[in-house]
């Protein structure tokens, strides 16, 4: 689905991300680990557009990305749900939703959103930026997925989430993977959500993947040793 | 300075110079529309913003002086057309100056505040060479000129109304687009987070272009409005652009409630002192109020309030 060759990432002369080789396949979860300033977000902002790559291949489904601009890469299929939400806060929740339509070219919500987010109906004329933090995560989501997208990439969607909700999200984003049939690549920090939601880990460290596990059969204490600080 | 006149006199003096003040308004309203939009979305300071105005001016002068000439019989109508034509004009040479210039200078609000700052020279001295430096005038309809006396003391000229629906006509369309149309929530969207509005699918750069063009239309229609109150010259949209930032920044930047409220509050103020004072003074006296209510209220009058 979703493929990086040789992918490296730049700021100025200072790499970040060096030489990554990913495939992430139909209907799969990958998440990435890694602590702090490994190069997560950086990978993810640079997949969409936001950060420019320095060299490589990003593909999806034979069609090379790397030319294109955002918003061309959205239209793709690509959806984004950033670290930190950013949803837009004096728009209403509805209109944040919308704003993923233009990609997609559809005229209304679908239905099967709401459905996912019983929350964002009862919300729907608030103000996005009155949201608490989980609705606002659960916003971000739905406006991806109004996008129609074949591939959703999330940038730890657990930061700043009370934790009896993480595991709920968790759920949520393999029923999305269920019903629509998309891949999911996710980073993270949090170990015990990864175990949850990921069909394979990978470890990045440095800018660099240097360990890689299916889920079935993870050796947790060891990916948990990269994590430690 | 009241001390010369009788009560009824001071209402109707206040009444007529209030409908004087109209006309200022409703340019002050549609000039700071554009600039509020095109400042709000693209963060860029559009001097050359009196220019576009005057463009829209010398085409409803091109206008009436066609109606006259080849259809005297329409004459009466030339004003409705004018201003559709001279919104185009100013939206067609904004789309242009967006696509030349504008775009390659984003996130350098300086360059363009220059940048901008010449075009509207280049557009002067154009003007000048086209038109020629003495300024002119469009003579209205006879059913636009004239007043309605609605006392005997107070009388409310007719082109001012006129100017003055339209305006608010402008205006609620305006505010219709932005909030209520599919374009208005991608241009709101890209206000909040560029690269997050990028992001979820929205193509910036033609939202820009539109928007910069929108923002030059209105003005052009501010300009069709100009030459019911004034005669057209090359420099007369310089005299506007410093008001006119006045106006955005009272009002508070991206409401637009807030821009007319402060718009008819300093045209409205404008007009009635400079009955009183002297055309400078009364200018002082509103700066300085402004200056104190700004210091107070640094975010304008109307600031929408969220979590951020």
């Amino acid at each position: 689905m979703l493929k990086l060759q040789n992918y490296s990432v730049a700021y100025g002369q200072s790499k970040v991300i060096h030489d990554l080789q990913l495939d992430v396949g139909e209907n799969e979860i990958v998440a990435v680990v890694g602590r702090n300033g490994m190069g997560k977000t950086t990978l993810m902002k640079s997949m969409v557009g936001m950060v420019p790559a320095r060299e490589g291949v990003l593909s999806m489904q034979g069609v090379d990305l790397m030319p294109l601009k955002s918003h061309q890469r959205v239209k793709a299929g690509l959806g984004f749900v950033p670290q930190g939400r950013m949803i837009f806060p004096t728009l209403t929740v509805k209109e944040n939703i919308e704003t993923g339509l233009a990609a997609s070219g559809r005229k209304g919500i679908p239905a099967d959103l709401y459905e996912l987010f019983p929350v964002l109906k009862d919300m729907a004329s608030r103000k996005g930026g009155n949201l608490s933090g989980g609705q606002q995560q659960q916003l971000a989501i739905a406006r991806a997925l109004a996008t129609d997208p074949k591939v959703l990439i999330l940038d730890e969607p657990t930061e700043g989430i009370q934790p009896s909700i993480i595991q709920e999200l968790a759920r949520t984003l393999r029923k999305i993977r269920d019903t629509r049939g998309l891949s999911i690549l996710v980073s993270e920090q949090v170990l015990s959500f990864v175990m949850n939601v990921a069909d394979r880990i990978l470890v990045i460290e440095k800018g660099r993947f240097v360990h890689q596990e299916e889920r079935e059969g993870a050796n947790q204490e060891k990916i948990a040793a990269y994590l430690a600080v | 300075m009241f001390a010369d006149y009788s009560m009824p006199e001071l209402m109707s003096i206040f009444a007529m110079q209030g409908f004087a003040g109209l006309s200022l308004f409703s340019i002050f309203v549609l000039m700071a529309l554009g600039l509020a939009i095109i400042f709000g979305q693209m963060g860029v300071i559009n001097m050359a913003h009196g220019e576009f105005m005057i463009l829209g001016a010398y085409t409803t002068y091109l206008t009436a002086g066609l109606f006259e000439n080849v259809m005297p019989g329409l004459y009466g109508i030339y004003f409705f057309v004018a201003m559709f034509l001279a919104f185009i004009a100013s939206a067609l040479l904004g789309m242009l100056v967006e696509w030349l210039m504008i775009r390659h200078l984003y996130h350098r609000p300086l360059d363009t505040l220059l940048a901008t700052w010449g075009l509207s020279l280049i557009l002067q001295q154009a003007y000048r060479s086209i038109f020629g430096a003495r300024e002119v005038g469009v003579s209205l309809p006879d059913w636009m000129m004239g007043s309605i006396a609605v006392t005997d003391l107070v009388e409310i000229p007719i082109n001012g109304l006129i100017v003055m629906v339209l305006t608010l006509v402008i205006a609620t369309l305006v505010y219709l687009l932005m909030f209520r149309s599919g374009w208005g929530r991608q241009v709101r969207a890209v206000v909040q987070n560029r690269p997050m509005a990028e992001a979820v699918g929205i193509d910036t750069g033609k939202v820009d272009r539109i928007t910069f063009a929108l923002g030059c239309g209105i003005a052009g229609v501010a300009g069709a409005a100009f030459t019911m109150i004034g005669s057209t010259g090359p420099t007369s949209g310089q005299l506007y652009i410093v008001d006119t930032f006045l106006v955005v920044v009272f009002g508070g930047a991206q409401s637009l409630l807030g821009t007319i409220a402060s718009a008819f509050t300093i045209s409205q103020a404008q007009s009635t002192m400079e009955f009183f004072l002297s055309g400078s003074m009364a200018k002082v006296l509103t700066l300085l109020v402004v200056v104190g209510i700004l210091m107070l209220r640094p975010q304008g009058l109307f600031a929408l309030k969220v979590r951020r």
